[in-house]
């Protein structure tokens, strides 16, 4: 804070420089003990490394414990090929049906007003609250062999469970919130006058929605996206209930790392783990770099 | 563009935004909807642009009934209150928005576009600033800018809403000159609602007085002033003193006191006493009807204004001429030169 203050001043006329210095002083306006911010700090950053830092560098150590080419090797391996496949499909599927749906769901709720609508905030963070395994048997129970469609599935010769459908479907449920929850404040935060006045100015629903509303909220919705696909790629407890763990085709890559770690197959293991603890640092650089984006998108423009 | 508005109603739940509006607006008019706020002027405002629909009532323009057309077809320009430039664009595409967004079959082209954008720029006197972004206006810009999305579509009434609302004062008084002489250049019929009455009084040919989703007085800036319709007219324009009064007979009475005014055919009863601040008289103790010691004096301009405490307990501020300065805890004679009464 104090920092930032300083380095803001640099940019500040030398004469407000000189007034705001004196009583910017530091240690002043802090009433804790030197002591006791060093102790705090300390405690923090021993806490990430010990329980962030330090897994992220395991997963990598152990990843190349035998070298870079048995690193590539166990990438390139088919059945980790496999995985990584349906892992961007799934993902590719569900984060657009979520896009969709998110986009639809925030709408609606941001800027209409209808009863039911608090009950609607609520079903959207279901999926949240609801642990992954018993979403994934919702599945089970709603299009496996004994399930309410199962039969109807079966006689018609089509494979939900144990296939991309399910998995897919799985994946998309337990992701839904993230693309509405980024943008349900985001949208309730504009308001409608802009789209009234598009409306007013002649526009039709669609030219409104797509030159007024979606240029307004573009970067919310990548960052739902971000996050949604972060999950989706990463998502176990829900995939591994409908996923069936066929080999090469129906293992994602969480699944394949659980396999190959119960097979003693480390670097393997790890070597796709490493895929997804890139895929989250991406993550959390694209997150940081668009929240600063959203910041400018929720500025008031009037005053 | 004739406008014409019968019997409106609309109702928020429970409470009535608008309760029985009528209002006949003339071609070219600059009209000022002035209430205090939760009126219906808003709402009103809303309902003729088309972007609220009333529960019963007809609107019309020109004849023509304009609730079975949506807002976009209505040619109505609409300034937000809080501008809604969209933030995305520039200030040249916001006010081109209205022009791209045309069916193919009447837009015109590129060229012709651009042209008139820069056309309404130049109207706005802010052609300098196409390439900007909205969050890079000051607020009196915003709303020039606004008002030049608006005139865009070449629209058959203008409605602004609180034009000035969000603006400092000196911008303000510099933008209410400028609405006047741009509405004798383009004579579009215009509505604009307010809740300030000096900028209805000053900016409108006539002012629509709003109160509680009713209409309570319509004229000219003059008229609404000098001949206030109701009590609540009296006291929402102008400073005005209010006094309990008892009227009998043709007799004012101020307690137990007789004062020397007539009753004007005020009915008898519990009454209220209306006077200008202006307009009443102070002169020596003795000198009128009412009686009072002077509490507190201010000097600003070409006035002082006093505050004194009448004989019954009543504290009142006038505002007297300064050929006289008034001493705190002087007593003085007042007398209302010109006032009003209405049932209490």
């Amino acid at each position: 804070m104090t920092m930032e203050l300083q380095q803001s001043l640099e940019y500040a006329a030398p004469e407000v420089r000189s007034r705001v210095r004196p009583f910017a002083a530091p240690d002043d306006v802090r009433s804790e003990p030197r002591f006791v911010r060093i102790g705090i700090i300390a405690l923090a950053t021993a806490f990430l490394s010990v329980f962030v830092v330090l897994p992220l560098v395991v997963v990598f150590a152990q990843a190349f414990s035998k070298g870079v080419s048995a690193y590539f090797a166990a990438l390139s391996d088919p059945e980790a090929l496999s995985a990584i496949r349906l892992t961007l499909l799934v993902a590719a599927i569900s984060v657009s049906l979520n896009l969709v749906f998110g986009v639809i769901a925030a709408w609606a709720i941001a800027k209409f007003e209808f009863s039911g609508k608090t009950a609607l905030v609520t079903l959207i963070d279901l999926p949240f609250s609801v642990s992954p395994v018993i979403s994934g048997l919702v599945f089970v129970l709603l299009f496996g062999a004994q399930g309410y469609w199962g039969p109807w599935l079966q006689s018609h010769n089509i494979h939900v469970l144990f296939a991309l459908p399910g998995i897919a479907l799985a994946t998309s449920f337990v992701t839904f919130p993230f693309v509405a929850r980024a943008l349900i404040p985001l949208m309730q935060e504009q308001g409608t006058q802009e789209e009234e006045a598009a409306i007013s100015l002649g526009a039709s629903g669609l030219q409104t929605f797509f030159r007024v509303t979606l240029p307004n909220i573009k970067w919310g919705v990548l960052y739902g996206v971000l996050l949604c696909n972060a999950r989706a790629m990463g998502e176990f407890g829900a995939v591994s209930v409908v996923s069936g763990h066929v080999r090469g085709e129906t293992n994602t890559m969480p699944l394949l790392v659980e396999i190959l770690y119960n097979e003693y197959q480390f670097v393997s293991s790890f070597a796709i783990a490493s895929l997804l603890a890139m895929l989250a640092l991406i993550t959390l650089i694209a997150k940081t770099m668009l929240e600063r984006h959203i910041d400018e998108e929720e500025l008031p423009h009037d005053d | 563009m004739t406008i014409e508005v019968k019997n409106l109603v609309k109702k928020f739940g429970t409470f009535a935004a608008l309760d029985g509006v009528d209002l006949k607006i003339g071609n070219g008019e600059l009209l000022a909807l002035l209430g205090p706020s939760g009126s219906g002027k808003t709402t009103l405002l809303r309902i003729i642009a088309g972007l609220d629909w009333p529960d019963s009532g007809e609107v019309s323009f020109d004849g023509e009934n304009a609730l079975v057309r949506g807002a976009g077809e209505r040619q109505v320009g609409f300034v937000f209150q809080h501008y809604a430039l969209f933030r995305h664009m520039t200030v040249f595409e916001n006010v081109a928005f209205g022009l791209r967004v045309q069916p193919r079959s009447i837009r015109k082209d590129d060229a012709s576009i651009r042209a008139r954008v820069k056309e309404l720029l130049d109207l706005v006197q802010l052609d300098w600033l196409a390439g900007r972004y909205p969050s890079q206006l000051s607020g009196g810009q915003r709303q020039r800018i606004a008002l030049a999305r608006a005139l865009a579509i070449a629209p058959r009434i203008l409605l602004l809403d609180e034009p000035f609302g969000a603006l400092d004062a000196k911008v303000r008084k510099e933008l209410r000159q400028w609405l006047r002489s741009l509405h004798q250049e383009i004579n579009v019929t215009s509505i604009f609602v307010t809740h300030d009455q000096e900028e209805a009084l000053e900016v409108a040919n006539r002012v629509v007085v709003m109160d509680k989703g009713r209409i309570e007085q319509i004229g000219t800036p003059g008229d609404v002033y000098d001949n206030p319709a109701t009590a609540f007219v009296h006291g929402f324009i102008g400073e005005s003193i209010v006094l309990p009064v008892n009227v009998s007979d043709g007799r004012v009475r101020l307690g137990d006191k007789a004062l020397k005014i007539a009753a004007d055919g005020a009915s008898s009863g519990a009454s209220k006493l209306f006077v200008r601040r202006h307009d009443m008289q102070v002169g020596p103790a003795g000198s009128g009807s009412l009686e009072g010691s002077v509490r507190q004096v201010r000097s600003f301009g070409p006035i002082q204004r006093a505050v004194v405490a009448l004989c019954g307990g009543e504290i009142i501020e006038i505002d007297a001429p300064r050929d006289r300065e008034l001493q705190a805890g002087e007593i003085v004679g007042l007398e209302p030169r010109r006032y009003r009464i209405f049932a209490a």
